[in-house]
């Protein structure tokens, strides 16, 4: 059944230059130490750690002199459709307790942990392995000082719940405020960044509103290098990639092989 | 003294023989008990569930316990409202395995799902749009229903019986049981779908996603008609298995024989509109999403033995036994062909349990595998343990199967 949905007035999306990501890490670690993520003392364990934020790595194969490294920090992708046509992100379709719901103002899709029962559809749901299951008690190393650095404004998820990116939602709030304060109805394009964008020491992440065509990551987005991840699944993720490489761009998707044109 | 328990004008084996009996299954249920408490207590990092892993062998058990539990709406369906009185003879063994394999997959679910304590939030805070919402409805009033069905049977006991007012309630149940069969048919139509459209629906995940018709994918459709083709064949396999143990006939052969030649024309129909699926599924959603066939089943021990084993060995070929009437009657091809038909619905289940979650589709990322802890198979395991140990109990003390007395009579 198609609904019909109103278009969210803003929609926030991000944009990752991934021909400046040098693979460095901050974004993980500043969208982790904003976001209360709890950590593991082991964290080797790379099925069942929590990183909203994930950086990959992926190569060309080719031997020295032509291998080439790239780096793909992977957040939630913010779907704007479950790959049916339905104006909900495959994640948000399939939540049994309305624990994810998308934001009819902003498009971010958002969490609500206390409301999860841990059934863990939606991670099975989402392609992107962008939801994390809470398998143990949350944990900050005592004594290390973690404690004392944990966000006033994020709430530390329990055990049995699942997490994701939220686009740092609350520095959304935390703008808008200040622009009601300020009288102002709307919130300019540097009022609200996501950690991960505001960290990054090469400014490969871009962030803003897709809708509004002031807006650097509405222009981006039209770059002839402007890719998205597993387009062909037609969930319209709101987060963009660029990049001047051809062989990254096809590593973004799965190709039949008479779809395939050599690399240039 | 216990033998006043006992329905009437049958054997049962001595106490300490039953006892015996349900010694091993008991501590697998204790082992079970244990992993329970553990994944309760310390959280489901005692699984080796992961979020590549969202769904493991609990999910597994679930849906292959609920399949093959279907052959108690099934077979109430087509004694009360078909009409088919001969398989009153049968009918009160299939509620009994439904009421175990339900009640069994939601205590599996309980432990399943991470904050077990906020259940009731599927119905309070329910998204009207998740398959599982449906599931979660359905088997709830479906286990509700099986009560309802379970409670002549067990107010059927002798000595409960000798009860004038409890007698009257049983009867007067049993009258109107007509009624409960009908509801219990349209929701476990709409559970089985469902569960089938919890997969069909995951559009993002190109090995289980499907077209279908308005809301519903053709899992749904498909994962009715292969529990109804297969939960009559379990029932006959309990049936043979209870059989063997008591060495005594439970069932007249013609129950047996028109529950098995249905249950081999329902295959075959499943099989024909399953296998048009796969060819429309390879042509269209995995099509569309860049991958092939092959491309599902290269990597980890996912091979494409599995649809083979599924559709092939475990599918056709039971079909072949049941359907034609030399085989089936000969009690060794149909006990073949029940146990395949069974083993081809936990395939299914478990390759779109585990093939769609363990086939990355993100070409950089990399295959996982995932193999459960002693604590998952405990609490699966607990499952059998404790069907085993009702349904033995039950045929100790109840009149399961009506027709006992008479095809075994005491001389």
């Amino acid at each position: 059944m198609k609904e019909k949905h109103e278009k969210p007035l803003h929609r926030y999306g991000m944009v990752i230059d991934l021909d400046k990501c040098t693979g460095c890490g901050a974004c993980v670690v500043a969208c982790a130490a904003e976001n209360n993520v709890s950590v593991r003392p082991d964290e080797s364990d790379k099925k069942r750690f929590i990183s909203w934020m994930q950086l990959y790595v992926i190569k060309n194969g080719k031997e020295y002199p032509e291998a080439e490294v790239c780096y793909i920090p992977r957040p939630c992708m913010h779907c704007e459709e479950d790959g049916h046509g339905n104006p909900h992100p495959p994640c948000v379709t399939v939540c049994v307790a309305t624990a994810t719901r998308v934001d009819i103002n902003t498009g971010i899709v958002s969490q609500i942990p206390t409301r999860c029962i841990g059934c863990r559809y939606c991670q099975a749901a989402c392609p992107y392995h962008a939801r994390y299951f809470n398998w143990w008690d949350a944990y900050f190393p005592k004594g290390k000082g973690l404690e004392r650095y944990l966000s006033p404004e994020i709430s530390v998820r329990m055990r049995g719940v699942v997490e994701k990116c939220t686009f740092c939602h609350h520095r959304y709030m935390r703008a808008k405020r200040k622009a009601q304060a300020e009288g102002r109805k709307e919130i300019r394009e540097d009022e609200y960044i996501p950690a991960c964008a505001e960290a990054c020491p090469a400014g490969a992440i871009t962030f803003g509103d897709l809708n509004n065509p002031k807006h650097k990551v509405s222009q981006l987005i039209k770059s002839p290098r402007a890719f998205r991840l597993l387009e062909r699944l037609n969930t319209k993720p709101k987060v963009y990639y660029l990049s001047s490489k051809e062989w990254v761009r096809r590593m973004a998707d799965n190709y039949l092989p008479e779809e395939l044109k050599p690399l240039t | 003294m216990e033998s006043a328990l006992f329905p009437e004008g049958v054997t049962r084996c001595s106490a300490k023989k039953f006892f015996l009996w349900t010694l091993p299954w008991l501590l697998i249920l204790a082992w079970g008990g244990v992993s329970a408490v553990l994944c309760l207590w310390k959280a489901l990092n005692q699984t080796n569930m992961s979020n590549i892993f969202a769904f493991a062998l609990w999910i597994v058990f679930d849906l292959g316990l609920i399949a093959l539990g279907a052959g108690a709406f099934f077979t109430g369906f087509l004694t009360y409202i078909i009409g088919k009185k001969e398989l009153r003879d049968i009918l009160n063994a299939a509620v009994i395995i439904g009421f175990i394999c339900y009640s069994g997959a939601m205590a599996i679910l309980g432990i399943d799902i991470g904050q077990p304590l906020r259940g009731w939030f599927i119905f309070w805070h329910a998204n009207i749009h998740s398959m599982l919402v449906e599931v979660s409805f359905c088997i709830t009033c479906y286990l509700i229903v099986l009560s309802i069905e379970f409670l002549p049977i067990i107010l059927e006991n002798r000595k409960l019986e000798e009860i004038k007012p409890i007698r009257l309630f049983g009867r007067n149940l049993h009258a109107i049981m007509a009624v409960f069969a009908a509801t219990g048919t349209f929701l476990s139509f709409f559970h089985q779908g469902s569960l089938g459209g919890m997969f069909g629906v995951m559009y993002a995940r190109p090995f289980a996603a499907r077209g279908g018709f308005y809301i519903w994918p053709w899992t749904f459709f498909l994962f009715i008609l292969s529990a109804i083709a297969a939960g009559p064949c379990f029932t006959i396999l309990i049936v043979k298995i209870a059989e063997k143990l008591t060495k005594k006939k439970l069932v007249s052969d013609n129950t047996v024989q028109f529950l098995a030649r249905l249950s081999g024309f329902l295959l075959a129909t499943y099989l024909i509109l399953k296998i048009a699926d796969t060819i429309g599924w390879i042509n269209g959603e995995a099509h569309r999403a860049g991958l092939r066939f092959m491309d599902f089943y290269k990597e980890g021990p996912y091979g494409v033995w599995l649809p083979i084993a599924e559709i092939g060995i475990c599918g056709i070929l039971p079909a072949i036994m049941l359907l034609i009437p030399k085989l089936r009657k000969q009690t060794k091809w149909l006990i073949i062909a029940c146990l395949l038909n069974c083993t081809g619905i936990i395939l299914n289940r478990f390759s779109f349990i585990i093939v769609t979650l363990a086939i990355p589709v993100l070409p950089f990322e990399r295959f996982w595998s995932y193999l459960p802890t002693w604590q998952e198979w405990g609490v699966a395991l607990a499952s059998i343990a404790y069907g085993v140990l009702l349904f033995s109990v039950a045929y100790r003390y109840l009149p399961v199967f009506p027709k006992e007395r008479e095809l075994n009579p005491i001389s």
